[in-house]
């Protein structure tokens, strides 16, 4: 009787420890794991922010007080098109009926400031030709500013270098109006406040 | 503009003097012949800010304090 009893508890330990034994060595490994030293390769968490910061500062002294104004209170710039006769009468003579909205990391959006009807998207990226497999993203100013300065300095050829597509492909036009409505609201509280700083009187 | 960085300077120097200016065509033309872009930002005749893109060093205007090179853009998704 002691015998089968012995042998019985002998097997009952022997199942237990084939069975706790595994987990137990898991729990070990995630415990040395846990404290072992993991040498970080240079990576600098920071580095991304900074990286914005430098590039928010370099957008703020490339664009104008109003265009930086703009991208920091609502998020994207306007341009003004070059290509056709319209307001911008200043730019060689020609002016544009048309405008484009510039965001960070997002296409182009072509529309009519009068009707505020949406006309193309322009999907455009900037290549980093040192990194043949794919690159890490301009910050988000660095990208708007390249946009503007590819704008503003060579429209034909940026227009050109981008896939056109129609509005609402990659820029829920819904967002887009809306954007243009904040836009509006936005150029009016601004031009409230230029006037009140000079002095005038608004109109009843 | 470099890709996960911002704004790295390249190169600096005085075009009066002609061993910095050398130095300047130099890594003018690198950044070129790496696919970069350039443009200098200025103020337009109406007041306006713009930038003029230049392909060649002969191109940037005498005033221009900087040239910003940024990677060439190309049809996306």
């Amino acid at each position: 009787m002691l015998l089968a009893l012995s042998a019985s508890v002998i097997v009952v330990l022997v199942l237990l420890w084939e069975v706790a034994w595994p987990v137990a060595l898991e729990r070990i490994e995630r415990w040395r794991a846990s404290r072992r030293l993991i040498v970080a390769d240079g990576y600098d968490p920071g580095r991304e922010r900074r990286a914005e910061q430098k590039a928010r500062a370099l957008l703020c002294s490339c664009v104008n007080d109003e265009e930086w104004a703009m991208y920091r209170d609502l998020g994207f710039i306007r341009v003004w098109g070059g290509l056709a006769e319209g307001p911008m009468a200043d730019r060689d003579g020609r002016g544009a009926p048309y405008a484009y909205l510039i965001y960070p990391h997002k296409p182009l959006v072509a529309y009519l400031p009068q009707t505020r009807r949406l006309l193309s998207e322009y999907c455009i990226t900037f290549l980093d030709e040192s990194r043949p497999y794919g690159s890490a993203l301009l910050p988000d100013s660095d990208d708007v500013l390249a946009k503007w300065m590819a704008l503003t300095g060579d429209e034909r050829r940026i227009i050109n270098s981008a896939n056109m597509h129609l509005p609402g492909r990659q820029v829920d036009p819904k967002q887009v109006r809306r954007d243009l409505w904040r836009l509006g609201q936005w150029e009016q509280a601004r031009l409230r406040e230029q006037r009140r700083g000079a002095g005038s009187v608004p109109a009843p | 503009m470099k890709p996960g960085h911002g704004e790295v300077l390249i190169a600096e120097g005085d075009i009066e003097v002609p061993e910095e200016q050398e130095s300047l065509v130099a890594m003018f033309r690198a950044q070129l012949e790496e696919g970069m872009w350039a443009a200098v930002p200025r103020a337009s005749a109406g007041g306006r800010r713009e930038a003029q893109m230049v392909t060649s060093f002969d191109d940037i205007p005498a005033d221009a304090d900087r040239v910003i090179f940024f990677p060439r853009a190309a049809g996306g998704g």
